[in-house]
């Protein structure tokens, strides 16, 4: 039975794409037939993190709009053969979507592969609501930050009462990913901690990913970050939370950094 | 400043964690109802309209929500004469 995964967060900028890619590839590594789907229209990113931006010919819009076949615009990922992107369209906008197209594309979608992995565009709008309508399962990434917490707590309540589970009387599974997280920072009291984020906003922690070099290093290279520097601190957090969201039980802690001598002494990665 | 004030640093987390409790108790509270100031302004004004000219312009309602009270506070500019509406 497919499932229908939306990474959202109401905020900008705090990690969906990423955390998208990263997480997409993971669940394909494991063996998961995976399509991840960017809903972003008008403002397309996730083909650029994945590192496919030249091979884009068709785009969700294309799809929905019944321009082009679902085969013709899924892209294959070239380094795990069951990964693929639906990229979004970068010269139209949100309203190109429609409601009945959106669920015919995901309904295709379930057809084809184990899961379907959603990237929602920040604000709570159409492109949002249309992103997390058909969702099983809802990822909320969140900053340890104000307002990332704030718009966190809003898009929990829209995923509970503007997704087609919630108008059914059905239960959606939410997790929060809380991403950018500087335990150092959080002990000497100058974040926000997990327990306090968790506490407020009152859904289960799917993981914690460390602030780390190595996402924006991933992102230069279009590769994400799971499959680019498996061993680095934020892919074995995202992995983590893969074998989370795959039904393994495994404490939640934040993985440190592995120093060598090298970079213990200069400061930073010499490779 | 002291050379100890590096280590007393305050901690600012403990404010934003406070602060964020507050606010999503009352935003929850609201529930989508985040237009209750202007609801509220519109039908107090229409309630004072039926009986004084009013402007529309000179009244002005907010919402504070405190930790332990919130204050509603109208604020409603009179006319130099209070001349009751002729129906």
């Amino acid at each position: 039975m497919a499932k229908v995964l939306v990474v959202t967060s109401g905020k900008g900028g705090v990690g969906k794409t990423t955390s998208t890619a990263a997480i997409g590839a993971a669940l394909a590594q494991a063996g998961q037939n995976v399509v991840v789907v960017d809903f972003d229209v008008g403002l397309r990113n996730l083909d650029l993190i994945m590192g496919a931006e030249r091979r884009v010919v068709y785009d969700l819009v294309n799809v929905v709009q019944g321009d082009a076949k679902l085969a013709q615009a899924l892209i294959r990922d070239k380094r795990v053969d069951t990964l693929s992107l639906l990229p979004a369209s970068q010269t139209r906008d949100k309203d190109a979507l429609t409601p009945e197209g959106v669920e015919r594309v995901v309904g295709d979608l379930r057809d084809k592969f184990d899961w379907v992995v959603c990237d929602s565009p920040a604000g709570i709008e159409r492109g949002a609501t249309l992103a997390m309508r058909h969702a099983d399962v809802a990822i909320v990434v969140t900053n340890p930050e104000v307002s990332s917490v704030r718009d966190s707590d809003r898009i929990i309540g829209m995923l509970d009462s503007k997704t087609a589970r919630a108008e059914a009387g059905e239960r959606i599974d939410k997790h929060l990913l809380l991403t950018r997280y500087d335990t150092g920072r959080a002990t000497r009291g100058e974040m926000l901690k997990v327990d306090d984020v968790l506490e407020i906003l009152a859904i289960p922690l799917l993981g914690i990913i460390p602030d780390s070099e190595d996402v924006l290093r991933a992102s230069n290279v279009g590769c994400p970050v799971t499959l680019h520097n498996p061993s680095s601190a934020p892919a074995r957090a995202y992995s983590e939370a893969v074998r989370r969201l795959l039904g393994e039980a495994i404490d939640v802690s934040v993985p440190v950094e592995r120093k060598g001598l090298m970079s213990r002494l200069f400061g930073r990665k010499v490779a | 400043m002291s050379i100890f004030s590096f280590f007393s640093r305050p901690r600012s987390a403990p404010i934003a964690r406070e602060r964020l409790q507050l606010l999503l108790a009352h935003e929850r509270a609201l529930n989508g109802r985040s237009d209750l100031a202007a609801v509220l302004q519109e039908e107090i004004l229409a309630v004072i309209a039926r009986h004084i000219a009013i402007d529309r312009d000179k009244v002005n309602v907010k919402l504070d929500r405190g930790g332990s009270v919130s204050t509603l506070e109208i604020d409603i500019e009179m006319p130099v004469s209070l001349s009751p509406v002729k129906n």
